[in-house]
């Protein structure tokens, strides 16, 4: 066992006083969410992935993967196993239909179990997270057959799924991806091409591997207009289900990464000997909707990420402080060390980290919740709703949480001091492991012109809006709550602040849009900033109801984010709005090479 | 075949324990979960109950507060019901006390094969099941690492500190079962979500039919006469090798008669 544990107070306390798991539960077919019924499964879920993932952690940054003269892959030690009872346990398929086999639980319930399996290990994890963007992806599009082949064995995890989108110059413009996909007689398809940067594209984990691969078929269209989606399956399947002729497609080499050294990230190579056979996903040309599917929802998978290897980091981190003796703190008798921990700068970097991540949390569960009204909500208002606010938080969650993963997982390195740059502790490896969550799934850059450049202009302006005035409305809930009078203080600035920068955007956005994209990711962080100081500020007035220690805990949280977090989103204004004046100036001479 | 497996629901060893220091006894009126040292029996016999081809796993506990979590772990690795002993004057009831419920309840289920740990996780009295067999007129076999179902016989590997001893008995009879001797399963979400609607049989001690003065306090032939922390562990010694290390080192361990 390592020493980790699941946070599940955090997680319970989250899933129902930030975001409401209960108001779920009356929905239309999650009547099975009931309350104890959800103690009880995050309960033994966090066991499950304490005792039984959480120890491959450190043999899969050590250890790493190996990729074999035959193609083949080892994955780092204790892996299989583990995923293999990952397999046996369900988590895996806790969100999805019932009719495929899984739990038909509300996705806030599965980001929770996400949430957990990244914490105990990310790079395992990374496996499953591409495997659900399979699943979605099949669910949507596919045609009946399809779905009986391959949902059930992608939803229990004796299959895997990945995508395959990006060739070496495809990487953010995936239209211009050269990946040919030829017509064969019996209504099948032969691809040819390679992908790179595939995630769990090739190991030894599970029984079959579900490419989703994205080409071109015979005179298609330049552009993302001419692309197409097709499953491409490591084993094709036999018509009675099982497993059959291993398809032309090999893992031709693996990357030396900075970090997640447990997964497998692959160079795919498909139809060197004939062509692989494809399945045609949906409709001709119409891959770049499919791939959105697969897109969104692992865009908040990745911003979960984010959350997940802050609250690894802070463990570890934690723990150190109340080891590592050093010092002698304020008041401690003479002559003794003090643990760091008792230091206040230390005490700073913790709280900071535990306080930013209850804010991240409390956003990528409500952006769950979202989803879940978007899909089951009880009429067309509350679905379309649902949809509009998943459609604006999922940037803030994948751009905010994961930059925040990397920076609270620097500062559980700090709290280490010359340990922490030291490969043993582990601390660094959180720190490597979380550094390319903000580039995958679309770069946390992308995710600023996502947000600026079309969410932003959802019903003119009004889906933004009506996110502001739920954040004006906690400001005047906390109205006369004494002890939260800082957080209304900080609250109301940022929010001023975020309308004004908003009022810029929507005025420039059709006029100049480089002034738009300059100001774009400092106008994320300030609307993330601000939605996370919201939900801390949410989630110390719901506390006040449960006693006075978690009334206290989570006002200290709210008070301390709002002072060292929300306090700085008045100062990112002058960033959104300063255009791109300077930015083309430097493009002449200052940035020249 | 039908299999009772004794379990009890303990405060999570990986919170801090405390001692109420009226009663002198463990608080447990926070979350109870299963005790790990009972979870191989339940493991065991479901195994048993798998091999046989038919059957069942039944659980019985006692608690004093009603507390259902542990039972439904054990019920989502598998086991089909459980009877759960709860009663205000069960309170401080010591090892003998606690195995005339746990007897009184088994012997309603009419058992083949009786599963219990050789200990808990929080009294270590490790009589219990012992007491139990006594009491139910039963054979007792005690430390067993494998257990298999033969007919109407259990043939058990018995764990001794030289390696085991091959035991037989006649069935019904008691068995407990070392702790890691076999891997208990994590439930899986179906079977948390299956064990919601499984049957737990809730009774107190006139359901049982126990007079209330033979057990708990009122019945204990056990004292706590005093309690105290357990001391705080001390630093070890440092022994700095000036050429005779080896030499301290030895007679450290000689002293500790580990050589």
């Amino acid at each position: 066992m390592s020493d980790f544990r699941s946070p599940i107070e955090d997680i319970t306390f989250t899933l129902r006083h930030v975001a409401d798991l209960d108001a779920l539960a009356k929905l239309e077919g999650y009547e099975h969410a009931d309350p104890d019924l959800i103690d009880g499964l995050v309960a033994e879920a966090g066991r499950f992935f304490d005792e039984v993932v959480a120890p491959t952690n450190r043999d899969g940054d050590t250890v790493g993967t190996k990729l074999n003269e035959d193609g083949s892959i080892t994955t780092a030690p204790g892996f299989a196993a583990a995923y293999g009872k990952l397999v046996e346990s369900g988590w895996n398929g806790i969100g999805f239909p019932e009719a495929y086999g899984g739990g038909g639980f509300p996705q806030l319930l599965s980001t929770a179990v996400e949430e957990m399996t990244t914490t105990a290990n990310m790079a395992l994890a990374l496996g499953p997270l591409l495997s659900r963007g399979a699943i979605e992806a099949i669910m949507h599009h596919g045609d009946e057959s399809q779905k009986e082949i391959y949902l059930q064995k992608l939803v229990s995890g004796e299959w895997t799924g990945t995508m395959n989108l990006t060739e070496p110059h495809a990487g953010s413009d995936v239209g211009a991806l050269t990946s040919k996909a030829e017509p064969a007689d019996d209504g099948t398809w032969r691809i040819f091409g390679q992908k790179i940067f595939i995630t769990w594209g090739e190991h030894d984990v599970a029984d079959n591997i579900v490419h989703l691969v994205l080409a071109r078929t015979p005179g298609s269209p330049p552009g993302t207009k001419g692309i197409s989606l097709f499953i491409v399956p490591k084993f094709l399947v036999n018509d009675d289900g099982t497993l059959g002729e291993r398809n032309d497609l090999t893992c031709v080499s693996i990357e030396h990464k900075l970090g997640i050294h447990g997964s497998p990230t692959c160079v795919m190579q498909y139809g060197d000997n004939g062509g692989a056979v494809g399945y045609l996903l949906g409709e001709e040309h119409q891959g770049m909707r499919c791939m959105f599917t697969m897109m969104n929802n692992a865009r908040l998978g990745v911003g979960v990420e984010g959350v997940g290897i802050a609250e690894r980091a802070y463990q570890q981190a934690l723990g150190y402080a109340h080891e590592r003796t050093q010092g002698r703190a304020i008041g401690a008798a003479p002559g003794t060390e003090s643990p760091i921990i008792d230091h206040p700068d230390v005490q700073r970097m913790l709280l900071d980290m535990k306080s930013t991540i209850a804010a991240m949390r409390g956003l990528t569960y409500r952006n769950a919740e979202a989803l879940d009204h978007a899909h089951h909500g009880a009429d067309d208002n509350a679905r379309t709703k649902g949809d509009e606010r998943a459609a604006l938080l999922t940037p803030l969650s994948k751009s905010w949480c994961t930059d925040m993963g990397v920076e609270l997982a620097s500062i559980g390195v700090q709290i280490h001091g010359g340990m922490g740059f030291v490969e043993e502790t582990g601390a660094a490896q959180h720190f490597r492991d979380a550094r390319i969550a903000p580039i995958y799934e679309g770069t946390n850059g992308i995710q600023a012109i996502d947000l600026a450049g079309r969410k932003l202009g959802m019903r003119q302006g009004g889906v933004v809006r009506d996110h502001l005035a739920e954040i004006g409305a906690t400001i005047a809930s906390l109205e006369g709550v004494e002890e939260l009078e800082s957080v209304r203080e900080q609250l109301l600035l940022a929010l001023d602040a975020l309308r004004a920068a908003t009022e810029y955007l929507l005025e420039v956005s059709g006029s100049n849009p480089s002034d738009m994209l300059a100001g774009a990711m400092a106008y994320l962080n300030m609307m993330a900033i601000t939605t996370g100081g919201q939900i801390l500020a949410d989630a110390a007035l719901s506390a006040r109801s449960l006693g006075a220690e978690e009334a206290e805990d989570r006002a200290v949280m709210a008070r301390f984010f709002a002072a060292n977090r929300l306090a700085g989103v008045p100062g990112l204004l002058p960033a959104v709005i300063a255009g791109a004046g300077d930015l083309s100036a430097a493009r002449g001479r200052l940035l020249s090479t | 075949m039908k299999v009772v497996v004794c379990v009890k629901q303990i405060p999570d060893p990986a919170d801090p324990g405390a001692l109420d220091p009226e009663s002198k006894t463990l608080v447990r009126d926070a979350k109870l979960i299963l005790d790990e040292s009972d979870s191989y029996g339940v493991e065991m016999a479901l195994q048993l109950v798998d091999a046989a081809g038919e059957g069942e796993v039944h659980l019985v506990s006692m608690a004093p507060n009603n507390e259902t979590a542990g039972l439904r772990t054990a019920l989502a690795m598998g086991a089909a019901s459980a009877t759960l002993i709860s009663d205000e004057a069960l309170k401080g009831s010591d090892a003998l006390g606690t195995a005339k419920v746990l007897a009184a309840a088994i012997a309603r289920q009419e058992p083949d094969l009786v599963l219990a740990a050789t200990e808990s996780s929080d009294g270590y009295t490790g009589t219990v099941p012992e007491q139990v067999a006594a009491l139910m007129d039963l054979p007792s076999v005690t430390f067993a690492k494998s257990v298999a179902v033969d007919g109407g016989a259990a043939k058990v590997q018995r764990q001794t500190e030289a390696g085991y001893d091959e035991v037989e008995c006649p069935l019904p009879a008691l068995v407990s079962v070392t702790a890691g001797v076999v891997e208990p399963r994590y439930p899986s979400f179906k079977g948390i979500m299956a064990a919601k609607s499984k049957p737990v049989d809730e009774l107190d001690l006139g359901g049982l039919g126990i007079d209330a003065g033979s057990v708990g306090w009122a019945g204990a032939g056990q004292e706590i006469v005093s309690i105290a922390d357990a001391p705080a562990r001390e630093a070890g010694e440092v022994i700095e090798d000036e050429g005779d290390a080896y030499e301290r080192i030895v007679s450290f361990l000689d002293d500790l008669k580990v050589l």
